[in-house]
Protein backbone atom coordinates (compact mmCIF):
# COMPACT_ATOMS: atom_id res chain seq x y z
CA UNK A 1 0.00 0.00 0.00
CA UNK A 2 1.21 3.65 -0.67
CA UNK A 3 2.21 5.70 2.21
CA UNK A 4 0.86 3.03 4.59
CA UNK A 5 3.90 3.18 7.04
CA UNK A 6 3.42 7.49 6.79
CA UNK A 7 -0.15 7.58 7.60
CA UNK A 8 0.12 5.24 10.60
CA UNK A 9 3.41 7.22 11.91
CA UNK A 10 1.51 10.56 11.05
CA UNK A 11 -2.10 9.26 12.79
CA UNK A 12 0.04 8.41 16.04
CA UNK A 13 1.95 11.91 15.77
CA UNK A 14 -1.22 13.65 15.26
CA UNK A 15 -3.10 11.67 18.72
CA UNK A 16 0.19 12.41 20.25
CA UNK A 17 -0.27 16.21 19.61
CA UNK A 18 -3.51 15.98 20.58
CA UNK A 19 -2.31 14.31 24.42
CA UNK A 20 -0.61 17.19 24.59
CA UNK A 21 -2.80 19.66 23.78
CA UNK A 22 -5.23 18.52 26.41
CA UNK A 23 -2.24 17.83 29.24
CA UNK A 24 0.16 20.94 27.98
CA UNK A 25 1.39 22.80 31.72
CA UNK A 26 0.83 26.20 29.93
CA UNK A 27 -1.52 27.72 27.79
CA UNK A 28 0.89 28.31 24.73
CA UNK A 29 1.78 25.33 24.47
CA UNK A 30 -1.39 24.14 24.63
CA UNK A 31 -2.38 26.14 21.49
CA UNK A 32 0.79 25.35 19.83
CA UNK A 33 -0.20 21.62 19.70
CA UNK A 34 -3.71 22.22 18.66
CA UNK A 35 -1.99 23.83 15.51
CA UNK A 36 0.62 20.86 15.29
CA UNK A 37 -2.64 18.58 15.63
CA UNK A 38 -4.33 19.97 12.89
CA UNK A 39 -1.41 20.29 10.14
CA UNK A 40 -0.74 16.62 11.18
CA UNK A 41 -4.36 15.67 10.59
CA UNK A 42 -4.05 17.78 7.30
CA UNK A 43 -0.85 15.82 6.14
CA UNK A 44 -2.90 11.95 7.23
CA UNK A 45 -6.26 13.10 4.74
CA UNK A 46 -4.21 14.72 2.02
CA UNK A 47 -1.79 10.89 1.88
CA UNK A 48 -5.41 8.92 2.66
CA UNK A 49 -6.99 10.25 -0.23
CA UNK A 50 -3.80 9.59 -2.09
CA UNK A 51 -2.79 6.58 -1.50
CA UNK A 52 -3.12 3.24 -3.79
CA UNK A 53 -3.12 -0.10 -3.88
CA UNK A 54 -1.48 -1.17 -6.74
CA UNK A 55 1.83 -1.66 -6.61
CA UNK A 56 3.83 1.30 -7.24
CA UNK A 57 5.91 1.13 -10.90
CA UNK A 58 9.20 0.58 -10.48
CA UNK A 59 11.57 4.04 -10.46
CA UNK A 60 13.99 4.47 -13.62
CA UNK A 61 17.30 5.11 -11.33
CA UNK A 62 19.18 7.00 -13.48
CA UNK A 63 16.43 9.52 -13.98
CA UNK A 64 17.05 12.77 -11.76
CA UNK A 65 14.34 12.86 -9.35
CA UNK A 66 12.81 16.16 -9.75
CA UNK A 67 9.59 16.14 -7.49
CA UNK A 68 10.43 17.45 -4.19
CA UNK A 69 12.72 20.16 -6.04
CA UNK A 70 9.42 21.49 -8.53
CA UNK A 71 7.39 21.56 -4.80
CA UNK A 72 10.76 23.31 -2.88
CA UNK A 73 10.79 26.00 -5.88
CA UNK A 74 7.12 27.03 -5.52
CA UNK A 75 7.75 26.85 -1.46
CA UNK A 76 10.92 29.08 -1.88
CA UNK A 77 8.54 31.74 -4.02
CA UNK A 78 5.76 31.39 -1.43
CA UNK A 79 7.44 31.60 1.51
CA UNK A 80 9.32 34.31 0.42
CA UNK A 81 6.29 36.83 -0.81
CA UNK A 82 5.17 36.33 2.87
CA UNK A 83 8.51 36.53 4.54
CA UNK A 84 8.85 39.94 2.89
CA UNK A 85 5.62 41.46 3.47
CA UNK A 86 5.89 40.66 7.01
CA UNK A 87 9.40 42.38 6.66
CA UNK A 88 7.46 45.48 5.51
CA UNK A 89 4.29 45.29 7.72
CA UNK A 90 7.23 45.25 10.66
CA UNK A 91 8.94 48.29 8.92
CA UNK A 92 5.79 50.04 8.78
CA UNK A 93 5.05 49.13 12.80
CA UNK A 94 8.63 51.28 13.41
CA UNK A 95 6.95 54.12 11.43
CA UNK A 96 3.69 54.02 12.95
CA UNK A 97 3.63 52.06 16.22
CA UNK A 98 -0.13 52.19 16.20
CA UNK A 99 -0.18 48.98 13.56
CA UNK A 100 1.05 46.87 16.52
CA UNK A 101 -2.00 44.53 16.79
CA UNK A 102 -1.57 42.86 20.18
CA UNK A 103 -1.29 40.24 20.62
CA UNK A 104 -0.38 38.34 18.10
CA UNK A 105 0.91 40.56 15.43
CA UNK A 106 2.74 43.14 17.56
CA UNK A 107 6.58 44.08 16.80
CA UNK A 108 8.57 41.69 19.21
CA UNK A 109 6.46 38.81 17.63
CA UNK A 110 6.67 39.37 13.78
CA UNK A 111 10.26 40.33 13.47
CA UNK A 112 11.33 37.19 14.56
CA UNK A 113 8.86 35.95 12.08
CA UNK A 114 10.45 38.18 9.78
CA UNK A 115 13.86 37.13 9.82
CA UNK A 116 12.76 33.66 10.32
CA UNK A 117 10.99 33.67 7.03
CA UNK A 118 13.14 34.92 4.78
CA UNK A 119 15.86 33.68 6.33
CA UNK A 120 14.78 29.83 6.57
CA UNK A 121 11.77 29.88 4.76
CA UNK A 122 12.68 31.68 1.97
CA UNK A 123 16.56 30.79 1.97
CA UNK A 124 16.26 27.50 3.73
CA UNK A 125 13.90 26.27 0.95
CA UNK A 126 15.91 27.88 -2.09
CA UNK A 127 19.57 26.23 -0.24
CA UNK A 128 17.35 22.85 -0.22
CA UNK A 129 15.98 22.37 -3.68
CA UNK A 130 18.59 24.17 -5.53
CA UNK A 131 20.99 21.18 -3.23
CA UNK A 132 19.23 18.97 -4.41
CA UNK A 133 19.37 20.26 -8.34
CA UNK A 134 22.51 20.75 -8.44
CA UNK A 135 23.89 17.10 -7.39
CA UNK A 136 22.24 15.60 -8.71
CA UNK A 137 23.52 16.96 -12.24
CA UNK A 138 27.20 17.63 -10.88
CA UNK A 139 26.94 13.71 -9.54
CA UNK A 140 25.32 12.19 -12.48
CA UNK A 141 22.86 10.48 -10.17
CA UNK A 142 19.26 10.38 -8.68
CA UNK A 143 18.91 11.30 -4.78
CA UNK A 144 19.77 8.86 -2.87
CA UNK A 145 17.14 6.97 -0.59
CA UNK A 146 14.27 6.66 -2.31
CA UNK A 147 11.22 9.03 -0.55
CA UNK A 148 13.80 11.01 1.64
CA UNK A 149 14.36 13.71 -0.36
CA UNK A 150 10.16 14.46 0.67
CA UNK A 151 10.28 13.98 4.17
CA UNK A 152 13.34 16.80 3.80
CA UNK A 153 11.31 18.64 2.32
CA UNK A 154 7.87 17.93 4.17
CA UNK A 155 9.49 17.77 7.35
CA UNK A 156 10.95 21.39 6.40
CA UNK A 157 7.81 22.74 6.06
CA UNK A 158 6.63 21.47 9.06
CA UNK A 159 9.56 22.96 11.17
CA UNK A 160 8.68 25.90 9.79
CA UNK A 161 4.75 26.11 10.41
CA UNK A 162 5.90 25.41 14.13
CA UNK A 163 8.15 27.90 14.15
CA UNK A 164 6.32 31.00 12.70
CA UNK A 165 3.00 29.89 14.66
CA UNK A 166 5.13 29.26 17.59
CA UNK A 167 6.52 33.28 17.10
CA UNK A 168 2.60 34.68 17.04
CA UNK A 169 1.56 32.64 19.86
CA UNK A 170 4.35 33.91 22.14
CA UNK A 171 6.69 31.40 22.41
CA UNK A 172 10.49 31.73 22.07
CA UNK A 173 13.98 31.15 23.32
CA UNK A 174 15.27 34.64 22.82
CA UNK A 175 17.89 33.33 20.53
CA UNK A 176 18.47 35.40 17.76
CA UNK A 177 18.08 33.62 14.38
CA UNK A 178 17.14 30.29 16.53
CA UNK A 179 13.95 31.42 18.47
CA UNK A 180 11.85 28.23 18.32
CA UNK A 181 12.01 26.46 21.52
CA UNK A 182 13.07 23.19 22.24
CA UNK A 183 10.63 20.49 20.91
CA UNK A 184 11.20 22.47 17.53
CA UNK A 185 14.42 22.41 17.42
CA UNK A 186 14.42 18.37 18.14
CA UNK A 187 12.21 18.24 14.96
CA UNK A 188 14.62 20.22 13.01
CA UNK A 189 17.34 18.33 13.67
CA UNK A 190 16.10 14.93 12.68
CA UNK A 191 15.27 16.82 9.79
CA UNK A 192 18.47 18.21 8.65
CA UNK A 193 20.45 14.70 10.10
CA UNK A 194 17.91 13.17 6.72
CA UNK A 195 19.00 16.35 4.84
CA UNK A 196 22.65 15.21 5.22
CA UNK A 197 21.87 11.87 5.01
CA UNK A 198 20.42 12.48 1.25
CA UNK A 199 22.86 15.23 0.23
CA UNK A 200 25.89 12.59 1.60
CA UNK A 201 24.33 9.63 0.58
CA UNK A 202 23.60 10.81 -3.26
CA UNK A 203 27.60 12.29 -3.43
CA UNK A 204 28.80 8.52 -2.18
CA UNK A 205 27.08 7.36 -5.42
CA UNK A 206 27.68 9.73 -8.49
CA UNK A 207 29.35 8.58 -11.14
CA UNK A 208 31.50 11.83 -11.70
CA UNK A 209 34.58 11.14 -10.60
CA UNK A 210 35.00 14.86 -8.95
CA UNK A 211 32.95 16.21 -6.44
CA UNK A 212 32.02 19.11 -8.28
CA UNK A 213 33.17 22.49 -5.79
CA UNK A 214 29.06 23.65 -5.84
CA UNK A 215 28.69 20.76 -3.44
CA UNK A 216 31.43 21.25 -1.18
CA UNK A 217 30.15 24.60 -0.85
CA UNK A 218 26.55 22.83 -0.02
CA UNK A 219 28.04 20.21 2.22
CA UNK A 220 29.59 22.61 4.87
CA UNK A 221 26.83 24.24 4.96
CA UNK A 222 24.63 21.84 6.02
CA UNK A 223 27.62 20.04 8.15
CA UNK A 224 28.18 23.48 10.14
CA UNK A 225 24.64 24.42 10.32
CA UNK A 226 23.98 21.26 12.00
CA UNK A 227 26.88 21.58 14.67
CA UNK A 228 26.14 25.44 15.21
CA UNK A 229 21.91 24.43 15.55
CA UNK A 230 22.92 21.68 18.28
CA UNK A 231 25.25 23.45 20.95
CA UNK A 232 23.29 26.83 20.26
CA UNK A 233 19.90 25.17 21.40
CA UNK A 234 21.79 22.76 24.36
CA UNK A 235 18.89 23.62 26.43
CA UNK A 236 16.58 21.86 29.61
CA UNK A 237 13.03 21.96 29.09
CA UNK A 238 10.93 22.80 32.14
CA UNK A 239 8.70 20.65 31.11
CA UNK A 240 8.16 18.29 28.65
CA UNK A 241 4.23 19.21 28.07
CA UNK A 242 5.54 22.77 28.32
CA UNK A 243 6.76 25.59 25.88
CA UNK A 244 9.76 26.86 28.12
CA UNK A 245 13.40 26.03 28.07
CA UNK A 246 16.24 27.39 30.05
CA UNK A 247 19.92 27.91 28.17
CA UNK A 248 22.78 25.13 29.48
CA UNK A 249 24.79 28.30 28.81
CA UNK A 250 24.64 31.58 31.13
CA UNK A 251 25.80 35.42 31.10
CA UNK A 252 28.43 36.36 29.02
CA UNK A 253 29.42 31.95 27.61
CA UNK A 254 25.20 32.03 26.82
CA UNK A 255 26.28 35.61 24.55
CA UNK A 256 29.25 34.29 22.61
CA UNK A 257 27.36 30.69 22.22
CA UNK A 258 24.46 32.81 20.29
CA UNK A 259 26.39 34.91 18.28
CA UNK A 260 29.49 32.05 17.46
CA UNK A 261 25.62 30.33 15.79
CA UNK A 262 24.05 34.22 14.96
CA UNK A 263 27.64 34.55 12.96
CA UNK A 264 27.98 31.45 11.58
CA UNK A 265 24.39 31.13 9.98
CA UNK A 266 25.17 34.42 8.08
CA UNK A 267 28.59 32.33 7.13
CA UNK A 268 27.20 29.35 6.52
CA UNK A 269 23.82 29.75 6.15
CA UNK A 270 23.39 32.77 3.87
CA UNK A 271 26.76 32.86 2.44
CA UNK A 272 28.63 29.25 1.72
CA UNK A 273 25.64 27.82 0.86
CA UNK A 274 24.46 30.11 -1.76
CA UNK A 275 27.88 30.45 -2.91
CA UNK A 276 27.25 26.55 -3.80
CA UNK A 277 24.85 28.37 -5.95
CA UNK A 278 26.69 30.86 -7.62
CA UNK A 279 28.92 28.10 -8.45
CA UNK A 280 26.81 26.14 -10.60
CA UNK A 281 23.94 28.47 -11.78
CA UNK A 282 26.49 31.62 -12.67
CA UNK A 283 28.31 29.14 -15.44
CA UNK A 284 25.20 27.17 -16.47
CA UNK A 285 23.03 30.43 -17.40
CA UNK A 286 26.67 32.41 -18.86
CA UNK A 287 26.82 28.98 -20.32
CA UNK A 288 30.71 29.40 -19.40
CA UNK A 289 33.08 27.53 -17.17
CA UNK A 290 34.07 29.22 -13.97
CA UNK A 291 36.56 31.42 -14.26
CA UNK A 292 38.90 29.77 -12.07
CA UNK A 293 38.49 26.17 -10.75
CA UNK A 294 41.58 26.86 -8.46
CA UNK A 295 40.33 30.65 -6.69
CA UNK A 296 36.88 28.60 -5.91
CA UNK A 297 38.98 25.75 -3.97
CA UNK A 298 40.89 28.34 -2.40
CA UNK A 299 38.09 30.56 -1.43
CA UNK A 300 35.78 27.67 -0.33
CA UNK A 301 39.04 26.55 2.47
CA UNK A 302 39.83 30.07 3.49
CA UNK A 303 36.06 30.77 3.79
CA UNK A 304 36.09 27.72 6.18
CA UNK A 305 39.19 28.86 8.30
CA UNK A 306 38.28 31.80 8.77
CA UNK A 307 34.35 32.80 9.09
CA UNK A 308 33.97 30.62 12.26
CA UNK A 309 36.10 32.78 14.31
CA UNK A 310 34.25 36.15 13.46
CA UNK A 311 31.23 35.79 15.89
CA UNK A 312 32.60 37.66 18.37
CA UNK A 313 32.74 40.88 16.64
CA UNK A 314 29.25 40.92 17.61
CA UNK A 315 29.88 41.57 21.12
CA UNK A 316 32.18 44.09 21.02
CA UNK A 317 32.51 46.95 23.44
CA UNK A 318 30.57 43.85 26.02
CA UNK A 319 31.48 41.89 29.24
CA UNK A 320 33.50 39.59 26.40
CA UNK A 321 37.29 39.30 27.22
CA UNK A 322 39.11 41.97 25.20
CA UNK A 323 41.57 39.66 23.59
CA UNK A 324 37.92 37.53 22.30
CA UNK A 325 36.69 40.75 20.86
CA UNK A 326 39.94 41.66 19.29
CA UNK A 327 40.36 38.10 17.96
CA UNK A 328 36.87 38.57 16.14
CA UNK A 329 37.96 41.92 14.85
CA UNK A 330 41.28 40.28 12.78
CA UNK A 331 39.66 37.26 11.59
CA UNK A 332 36.56 39.36 10.14
CA UNK A 333 38.92 41.59 8.39
CA UNK A 334 40.63 38.50 6.92
CA UNK A 335 37.42 37.47 5.31
CA UNK A 336 38.61 40.35 2.80
CA UNK A 337 40.55 38.43 0.90
CA UNK A 338 38.14 35.20 0.26
CA UNK A 339 34.98 37.22 -0.20
CA UNK A 340 36.45 39.54 -2.72
CA UNK A 341 38.33 36.15 -4.19
CA UNK A 342 35.03 34.50 -4.43
CA UNK A 343 33.20 38.00 -5.84
CA UNK A 344 35.71 38.41 -8.87
CA UNK A 345 35.14 34.77 -9.42
CA UNK A 346 32.17 34.86 -9.84
CA UNK A 347 32.23 37.96 -11.91
CA UNK A 348 35.24 36.82 -13.81
CA UNK A 349 33.13 33.87 -14.94
CA UNK A 350 31.65 36.28 -17.78
CA UNK A 351 34.56 37.27 -19.19
CA UNK A 352 34.30 37.57 -22.96
CA UNK A 353 30.68 37.50 -22.17
CA UNK A 354 29.46 40.93 -21.03
CA UNK A 355 27.20 41.47 -23.60
CA UNK A 356 24.93 38.95 -21.90
CA UNK A 357 24.36 41.72 -19.29
CA UNK A 358 22.42 43.54 -21.82
CA UNK A 359 20.53 40.57 -23.30
CA UNK A 360 19.80 38.65 -20.38
CA UNK A 361 18.02 39.86 -17.17
CA UNK A 362 18.70 36.59 -15.54
CA UNK A 363 21.99 37.04 -15.75
CA UNK A 364 21.49 40.59 -14.79
CA UNK A 365 20.31 39.57 -11.97
CA UNK A 366 23.05 36.89 -10.83
CA UNK A 367 25.81 40.03 -11.64
CA UNK A 368 23.63 42.44 -9.44
CA UNK A 369 23.54 39.23 -6.61
CA UNK A 370 27.53 38.98 -7.09
CA UNK A 371 28.42 42.98 -6.55
CA UNK A 372 25.90 42.98 -3.61
CA UNK A 373 28.05 40.11 -1.93
CA UNK A 374 31.37 42.12 -2.67
CA UNK A 375 29.70 45.11 -1.08
CA UNK A 376 28.38 43.83 1.86
CA UNK A 377 31.34 41.49 2.59
CA UNK A 378 33.46 44.62 2.19
CA UNK A 379 31.23 46.97 4.87
CA UNK A 380 30.76 43.55 7.33
CA UNK A 381 34.85 43.63 8.33
CA UNK A 382 34.59 47.45 7.99
CA UNK A 383 32.10 47.55 10.74
CA UNK A 384 33.91 44.91 13.04
CA UNK A 385 36.81 47.12 13.32
CA UNK A 386 36.01 48.31 17.05
CA UNK A 387 36.33 51.78 16.30
CA UNK A 388 33.78 51.98 13.46
CA UNK A 389 31.93 49.15 15.63
CA UNK A 390 31.72 51.78 18.53
CA UNK A 391 29.65 54.53 15.94
CA UNK A 392 27.36 51.77 14.38
CA UNK A 393 26.61 49.12 17.16
CA UNK A 394 22.99 49.07 17.95
CA UNK A 395 22.10 51.64 14.81
CA UNK A 396 20.21 51.06 11.91
CA UNK A 397 23.38 50.97 10.11
CA UNK A 398 23.59 47.10 10.91
CA UNK A 399 20.04 47.16 9.75
CA UNK A 400 20.93 48.82 6.21
CA UNK A 401 24.13 46.02 6.14
CA UNK A 402 22.25 43.10 6.61
CA UNK A 403 19.56 43.83 3.90
CA UNK A 404 21.98 44.76 1.22
CA UNK A 405 23.36 41.38 2.00
CA UNK A 406 20.04 39.37 2.35
CA UNK A 407 18.17 41.41 -0.49
CA UNK A 408 21.25 42.16 -2.77
CA UNK A 409 23.09 38.75 -2.18
CA UNK A 410 21.02 36.06 -0.94
CA UNK A 411 17.41 36.87 -2.41
CA UNK A 412 18.84 37.88 -6.22
CA UNK A 413 20.96 34.70 -6.52
CA UNK A 414 18.12 32.97 -5.12
CA UNK A 415 15.80 34.77 -7.69
CA UNK A 416 17.97 34.06 -10.77
CA UNK A 417 18.58 30.11 -9.41
CA UNK A 418 14.59 30.18 -10.01
CA UNK A 419 14.43 31.71 -13.12
CA UNK A 420 17.25 29.30 -14.21
CA UNK A 421 15.37 26.43 -12.63
CA UNK A 422 11.88 26.63 -13.56
CA UNK A 423 11.67 26.33 -17.32
CA UNK A 424 13.98 23.17 -17.19
CA UNK A 425 11.93 21.15 -13.89
CA UNK A 426 8.20 21.77 -16.05
CA UNK A 427 10.20 20.92 -19.34
CA UNK A 428 9.02 24.89 -20.78
CA UNK A 429 11.00 26.16 -23.69
CA UNK A 430 11.40 29.66 -21.73
CA UNK A 431 10.02 31.85 -18.90
CA UNK A 432 6.64 33.35 -19.40
CA UNK A 433 7.85 36.73 -19.84
CA UNK A 434 11.87 37.84 -20.19
CA UNK A 435 10.02 41.38 -19.37
CA UNK A 436 8.96 40.56 -16.50
CA UNK A 437 12.41 39.88 -15.24
CA UNK A 438 13.58 43.05 -16.32
CA UNK A 439 10.77 44.65 -14.41
CA UNK A 440 11.78 42.71 -11.00
CA UNK A 441 15.40 43.48 -11.62
CA UNK A 442 15.03 47.08 -11.42
CA UNK A 443 12.38 47.05 -8.78
CA UNK A 444 14.22 44.96 -6.38
CA UNK A 445 17.46 47.07 -7.20
CA UNK A 446 15.71 50.11 -6.55
CA UNK A 447 14.25 48.85 -3.68
CA UNK A 448 17.58 47.75 -2.08
CA UNK A 449 19.25 51.12 -2.94
CA UNK A 450 16.78 52.82 -0.87
CA UNK A 451 16.75 50.73 1.71
CA UNK A 452 20.26 50.16 2.23
CA UNK A 453 20.99 54.12 1.81
CA UNK A 454 17.90 55.09 4.14
CA UNK A 455 19.41 52.99 6.76
CA UNK A 456 23.33 54.32 6.44
CA UNK A 457 21.66 58.22 6.97
CA UNK A 458 19.65 56.90 9.71
CA UNK A 459 22.11 54.79 11.63
CA UNK A 460 24.93 57.28 11.17
CA UNK A 461 23.15 59.97 12.45
CA UNK A 462 21.63 58.17 15.34
CA UNK A 463 25.05 56.49 16.33
CA UNK A 464 26.36 60.50 16.05
CA UNK A 465 22.88 61.98 18.33
CA UNK A 466 23.90 58.73 21.23
CA UNK A 467 27.14 60.04 21.46
CA UNK A 468 26.89 63.99 21.30
CA UNK A 469 27.61 65.46 24.80
CA UNK A 470 27.46 69.38 25.27
CA UNK A 471 30.57 71.17 27.35
CA UNK A 472 29.46 70.13 30.44
CA UNK A 473 29.38 66.51 29.59
CA UNK A 474 25.58 66.01 29.59
CA UNK A 475 23.97 64.20 26.88
CA UNK A 476 22.54 66.43 24.19
CA UNK A 477 19.55 63.98 22.96
CA UNK A 478 17.24 62.06 25.05
CA UNK A 479 16.73 58.77 23.53
CA UNK A 480 13.09 59.62 22.42
CA UNK A 481 14.81 62.53 20.31
CA UNK A 482 16.46 59.77 18.45
CA UNK A 483 13.37 57.89 17.50
CA UNK A 484 11.21 60.94 16.45
CA UNK A 485 14.26 62.13 14.50
CA UNK A 486 14.59 58.64 12.39
CA UNK A 487 11.00 58.85 11.58
CA UNK A 488 10.91 60.09 7.92
CA UNK A 489 13.49 57.26 7.09
CA UNK A 490 11.71 54.68 8.62
CA UNK A 491 9.13 55.53 6.00
CA UNK A 492 11.29 55.61 3.37
CA UNK A 493 12.76 52.56 4.44
CA UNK A 494 8.76 50.61 4.02
CA UNK A 495 9.08 51.93 0.93
CA UNK A 496 12.26 50.52 -0.61
CA UNK A 497 10.92 47.30 1.16
CA UNK A 498 7.52 47.32 -0.38
CA UNK A 499 9.52 48.26 -4.06
CA UNK A 500 11.77 45.05 -3.47
CA UNK A 501 8.24 42.72 -2.45
CA UNK A 502 6.47 44.27 -5.75
CA UNK A 503 9.89 42.50 -7.16
CA UNK A 504 9.19 39.37 -5.91
CA UNK A 505 5.03 39.23 -6.59
CA UNK A 506 5.86 39.95 -10.15
CA UNK A 507 8.48 37.04 -9.80
CA UNK A 508 5.82 34.91 -8.60
CA UNK A 509 3.26 35.75 -11.36
CA UNK A 510 5.91 34.99 -14.05
CA UNK A 511 6.78 31.84 -12.28
CA UNK A 512 3.08 30.82 -11.54
CA UNK A 513 2.17 31.44 -15.74
CA UNK A 514 5.33 29.57 -16.62
CA UNK A 515 4.30 26.47 -14.68
CA UNK A 516 1.00 26.84 -15.80
CA UNK A 517 2.55 26.57 -19.51
CA UNK A 518 1.92 30.07 -20.77
CA UNK A 519 4.50 32.51 -22.97
CA UNK A 520 3.80 36.03 -22.62
CA UNK A 521 3.84 37.73 -26.47
CA UNK A 522 6.64 40.01 -26.15
CA UNK A 523 9.07 41.40 -27.87
CA UNK A 524 12.61 39.65 -27.95
CA UNK A 525 15.28 41.34 -25.63
CA UNK A 526 17.73 43.38 -27.66
CA UNK A 527 20.57 41.71 -29.72
CA UNK A 528 19.17 38.33 -28.86
CA UNK A 529 18.28 37.54 -32.77
CA UNK A 530 21.36 37.61 -34.36
CA UNK A 531 21.63 39.88 -37.00
CA UNK A 532 20.04 39.00 -40.23
CA UNK A 533 22.72 38.20 -42.88
CA UNK A 534 22.13 38.91 -46.36
CA UNK A 535 21.73 35.67 -49.37
CA UNK A 536 24.36 34.43 -50.88
CA UNK B 1 41.70 18.78 31.00
CA UNK B 2 40.67 21.99 32.21
CA UNK B 3 39.99 25.59 30.69
CA UNK B 4 44.00 26.56 31.09
CA UNK B 5 45.01 23.27 29.01
CA UNK B 6 42.31 23.49 26.64
CA UNK B 7 43.37 27.46 25.86
CA UNK B 8 47.02 26.19 25.68
CA UNK B 9 46.52 23.49 23.36
CA UNK B 10 44.28 25.78 21.09
CA UNK B 11 46.87 28.36 21.27
CA UNK B 12 49.67 25.96 19.99
CA UNK B 13 49.44 22.83 18.45
CA UNK B 14 45.89 23.09 17.12
CA UNK B 15 46.45 26.52 15.47
CA UNK B 16 49.88 24.99 13.97
CA UNK B 17 47.63 22.10 12.86
CA UNK B 18 45.18 24.44 11.51
CA UNK B 19 47.75 26.85 9.84
CA UNK B 20 49.36 23.64 8.45
CA UNK B 21 46.62 22.46 6.87
CA UNK B 22 45.46 25.70 5.12
CA UNK B 23 48.97 25.78 3.39
CA UNK B 24 48.38 22.30 3.01
CA UNK B 25 45.79 22.91 0.82
CA UNK B 26 46.70 26.14 -0.67
CA UNK B 27 50.11 24.14 -2.15
CA UNK B 28 48.05 20.88 -3.27
CA UNK B 29 45.26 23.04 -5.23
CA UNK B 30 48.36 24.74 -7.26
CA UNK B 31 50.53 21.88 -7.33
CA UNK B 32 52.13 21.24 -10.54
CA UNK B 33 49.73 19.68 -12.90
CA UNK B 34 46.73 20.37 -11.41
CA UNK B 35 45.33 23.17 -14.01
CA UNK B 36 44.31 20.77 -16.40
CA UNK B 37 42.18 18.57 -13.80
CA UNK B 38 40.53 21.81 -12.30
CA UNK B 39 39.63 23.15 -15.93
CA UNK B 40 38.26 19.62 -16.24
CA UNK B 41 36.33 19.91 -12.88
CA UNK B 42 35.19 23.43 -14.13
CA UNK B 43 33.28 21.98 -16.82
CA UNK B 44 31.32 19.53 -14.94
CA UNK B 45 28.09 21.67 -14.53
CA UNK B 46 28.08 21.97 -18.65
CA UNK B 47 28.39 18.80 -19.45
CA UNK B 48 24.52 17.79 -19.45
CA UNK B 49 21.23 19.20 -17.95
Amino acid sequence: MKFGTEIVALGLFAFLALVAAGFGVDEPFRQHMWVLFFVLLGFVVVLLRNTSFVPAASVDPSAYMDGPIRYGAIATMFWGVVGMLVGVVIALQLAYPDLNIEPWFNFGRLRPLHTSGVVFAFGGNALICTSMYVVQRTSRARLFGGNLAWFVFWGYQLFIVMAATGYLLGITESREYAEPEWYVDIWLTIVWVAYLVLFLGTILKRKEPHIYVANWFYLSFIVTIAMLHLINNLSMPASLLGSKSYSAFSGVQDALTQWWYGHNAVGFFLTAGFLGMMYYFVPKQANRPVYSYRLSIIHFWAIIFLYIWAGPHHLHYTALPDWAQTLGMVFSIMLWMPSWGGMINGLMTLSGAWDKLRTDPIIRMMVMAIAFYGMSTFEGPMMSIKAVNSLSHYTDWTIGHVHSGALGWVGMISFGAIYYMVPKLWNRERLYSLRLVTWHFWLATLGIVVYAAVMWVSGIMQGLMWREYDEQGFLVYSFAETVAAMHPYYVMRAMGGAMYLAGAVIMTWNITMTILGYQGEEEPMPASIPALQPAQ
Amino acid sequence: MDYNWMREFADSWALLAMALFFVGVVAFAFRPGSGKQADEAARIPLKDD
